[in-house]
């Protein structure tokens, strides 16, 4: 009896099958995932977890979080961070205190594993979003991220 | 308001006042012909389109649509850089039947189409034993992709065309077993005879429940007929390369790939004729004016064709074993008592007529 049996349920389960692509074809309009990407370049967002490259985000006081630690100039796997760094005196107390001078990034080496923001400890690099990075120049994807006259926020080493 | 498009009747007459019969004749012939090549040549070219673009809306993508239109002219487009590649071929192919396999399988697949009624006495070739015609024009197609594979000199080729002898000679048989199944009713093979049975209700309302049997038997069939999936054996991409055609470049590679598109059109259109009353409009709405029945047979044509890209992009594959057992352990057996059913429906006049 186990024929019939089959016969019944081969026949239910395609139609089940069916009925479920029929419904991502009906309502493929609304879902699409394709995005028609160069007529729309200027309302397509990037979703959160997306790794276009590194960035150091500044507040308004022109200061970052880059304590000069060089952690991730370490955990990169393939040596695309550089971090020239400099001694400051500290004008309160007279300490001496290392600081970043620039923080070099080699865009064109950067396999974008992820392993420098993990092991940044203030935050102080994050991904952004962006993702047309094509350059004429290969000297164009060598960035400094810290901008020009840039300091530490205080506070953030304690 | 009625328009005589009897096309072989009014091309001939009109040249027979030009020239003598014989010559009349001949040409006539020839012009239907080139009517047919052209028209089915940018048919195929639109199935492959709609093809791509109906399987985009299933996975939720949108498909081709820069070239022309909403993509209108993309296949078309692809067919001139067809037409411009070189044809490449293998060293030690067997050179003359290498070349003539995709002859065989586009003129196979041509051919059939000549004895559709399109519309009443819009059709090329009247023969009596239409639905005979059909089923062993089918089965030529065959040879083509056998020999195709065969004189490639390449295993894989040779593997896809094998299952493809395989598979079409066994699910010929549930083709025409459904089919007979249906002649039970009509009584007739000629297909305008069909027709005029149908005037009475379609053949699958007439014939009920064997009738939908017969055409749920048809429609599996016919999906393994045309090699495609779930049961494209003969291509299997991650298993032989690209099948019977891996050696052919080019235009011949696109006459394959156009005769398998016009035949799944090929089978949506003998369904069509004998289970769906062919040019007949639902509810005989539009019956006065015959020329409509062109678009009541092209919209019954493409909702079977979009049928089996239906399945094409919902079924998983089938392995060779479980093609094997599908077709002779359940198709076969279920064919069978169908077919003694209908005849006693037949014989109790226990159809369904308006």
């Amino acid at each position: 009896m186990s024929y019939f049996s089959n016969i019944y349920n081969g026949i239910k389960t395609l139609l089940k099958g069916m009925s479920v692509t029929g419904k991502y074809f009906l309502t493929s309009r609304k879902g699409a995932i394709t995005q028609q990407y160069p007529d729309n370049r200027e309302t397509l967002k990037m979703f959160e977890r997306f790794r276009g490259e590194v960035v150091m985000p500044h507040d308004e006081n022109n200061e970052h979080t880059c304590t000069g630690c060089q952690k991730c100039e370490i955990a990169c796997p393939n040596g695309t961070i550089e971090i020239i760094w400099d001694r400051g005196i500290n004008e309160e107390t007279g300490k001496k205190k290392k600081e970043i001078d620039k923080f070099v990034y080699h865009l064109g080496l950067c396999t974008m594993c992820g392993l420098c923001i993990e092991a940044c400890p203030t935050d102080a690099i994050v991904w952004a979003q962006n993702y047309e990075n094509s350059v004429y120049d290969r000297t164009h994807l060598t960035k400094v991220l810290n901008e020009p006259g840039s300091k530490v926020k205080a506070g953030i080493e304690d | 308001m009625s328009i005589a498009i009897n096309i072989t009747g009014t091309i001939q007459d009109w040249l027979m006042n030009m020239m003598p019969e014989g010559v009349a004749n001949i040409v006539a012939m020839v012009i239907v012909a080139l009517i047919y090549l052209a028209i089915f040549a940018v048919a195929g070219l639109y199935l492959v389109l709609l093809e791509r673009r109906v399987a985009a809306w299933f996975q939720l993508r949108i498909g081709p649509n820069r070239v022309g239109f909403q993509g209108m002219l993309q296949t078309m487009a692809d067919a001139l850089k067809l037409v411009s590649k070189e044809l490449t071929g293998t060293v030690k192919a067997d050179k003359f039947l290498y070349n003539l396999a995709p002859y065989f399988v586009i003129i196979s697949s041509l051919m059939a189409l000549a004895v559709f009624p399109f519309t009443k006495e819009f059709q090329a070739f009247d023969i009596n034993i239409g639905v005979l015609f059909l089923i062993a024009i089918s089965s030529i197609g065959v040879i083509g992709i056998l020999l195709g594979g065969w004189s490639s000199n390449n295993k894989f080729a040779l593997i896809g065309a094998m299952r493809s002898g395989v598979q079409t000679i066994s699910y010929e048989l549930s083709i025409g077993l459904s089919l007979l199944t249906m002649v039970l009713i009509t009584g007739s093979l000629q297909l305008s005879e069909i027709v005029e049975v149908q005037k009475n209700g379609w053949l699958i309302i007439q014939g009920h429940i064997p009738a939908v049997i017969a055409f749920m038997i048809y429609m599996i069939a016919g999906t393994a007929e045309t090699n495609r999936a779930p049961f494209d054996m003969v291509e299997a991409e991650s298993e032989l390369g690209a099948g019977f055609h891996t050696e052919y470049s080019g235009m011949k590679f696109a006459y394959f790939f156009l005769a398998e598109f016009i035949n799944m059109f090929i089978i949506a259109a003998i369904a069509t004729t004998v289970f769906f009353g062919a040019w007949l409009s639902p509810f005989g709405i539009t019956e006065s004016i015959p020329w409509l029945g062109v678009f009541w047979f092209l919209a019954k044509a493409f909702i079977l064709v979009f049928l089996m890209m239906w399945f094409r992009w919902t079924f998983p594959r089938l392995r060779v074993d479980q093609l094997l057992t599908l077709e002779w352990k359940y198709l076969l057996p279920i064919n069978l008592v169908n077919i003694v059913i209908m005849a006693l429906i037949v014989w109790l006049n226990m159809t369904i007529q308006f």
